[in-house]
């Protein structure tokens, strides 16, 4: 089977649906009616998925300073004066 | 994970001794590297995040679904970074089409073939995955405010489409859409960086 052009680019807005599987069951079969026969989508589908994976690690080594105690503080006192406000 | 979070919200709304202290831990490094993608700079960064615990506990009151703490969370962190950049959550901002990730097609014209590197040969080292890493985090950062937000709030932090909507103040159909073009412009640079190593490395081969 031959893929036009329009098959690929009409999956291709809805891999990462497919792949959050936040898909129709309807949609979800479409696209892989067509992957079954496209090896490039097949490709492209994998690469995003390391994409997705690699960006769920990705996140800066960077720490944030360690809290002061005039920081701490400033925050315990907004805690509690909204606890206070929220009992009475 | 999220159900932890839920019940460390439910905990500092019921005052449990502890609570606050187990919070601030959590949450504080997640809204900092946040922060830290959204405004590029260390101090401003922890200056937000600041400003964003602070108004987090201003107003834990008025927290009353702790089923929604990230979105919560993450919404008063965005306006956060929004007001020290003083700029407007409705500033218009640049809009990637999805037609420019579209991979170019073979001359033939006969069968669509999908010009992309060779994926399967990601590198093991744990140099280059460092390397990886950064240039993730280096198209993140290139990326349009909007995009950059979502694929934070959804790769990064893991919220769901819902949490990630009610976060951003947008409907569940724009976060994907925005999702899959942001992916799809990190997946690019990603494509683009791994070509240049492997002609890299053919370059080398020829060489010896």
């Amino acid at each position: 089977m031959k893929h036009e052009h329009a098959d690929c680019k009409e999956i291709f807005a809805l891999l990462s649906e497919y792949l959050d599987a936040e898909l129709d069951p309807a949609s979800c079969s479409e696209i892989e009616k067509h992957l079954k026969d496209c090896q490039p989508c097949i490709e492209f589908l994998n690469s995003l998925k390391r994409t997705v994976r690699l960006c769920g690690s990705c996140a800066p080594p960077d720490q944030p300073a360690p809290l002061t105690p005039a920081q701490k503080d400033q925050l315990l006192q907004a805690y509690r004066r909204s606890m206070a406000a929220r009992k009475g | 994970m999220a159900t932890s979070e839920i019940q460390l919200a439910r905990d500092l709304l019921t005052g449990k001794p502890e609570a606050f202290d187990r919070f601030v831990e959590v949450f504080r490094t997640k809204i900092f590297q946040y922060t830290l993608m959204m405004c590029g700079h260390h101090e401003d960064a922890e200056e937000v995040a600041q400003d964003t615990l602070l108004k987090v506990f201003e107003n834990i009151d008025q927290l009353r679904e702790p089923e929604r703490v990230r979105a919560w969370v993450f919404r008063i962190a965005r306006n956060a970074c929004y007001m020290k950049r003083r700029k407007s959550v409705f500033a218009p901002s640049q809009e990637l089409s999805l037609e420019e990730f579209l991979p170019a097609p073979d001359h033939s014209g006969e069968r669509r073939k999908l010009e992309i590197a060779d994926w399967s040969a990601l590198p093991e080292d744990e140099y280059l995955r460092g390397e990886l890493r950064r240039v993730i985090r280096e198209a993140i950062s290139e990326l349009p405010d909007i995009y950059r937000s979502v694929i934070l709030l959804r790769d990064m932090e893991e919220l769901t489409t819902e949490e990630a909507a009610q976060a951003l103040e947008v409907s569940q159909e724009v976060v994907k859409t925005r999702l899959h073009r942001a992916r799809l412009a990190i997946r690019q640079k990603l494509d683009d960086y791994l070509r240049h190593i492997q002609a890299g490395k053919a370059a080398e081969n020829l060489g010896e």
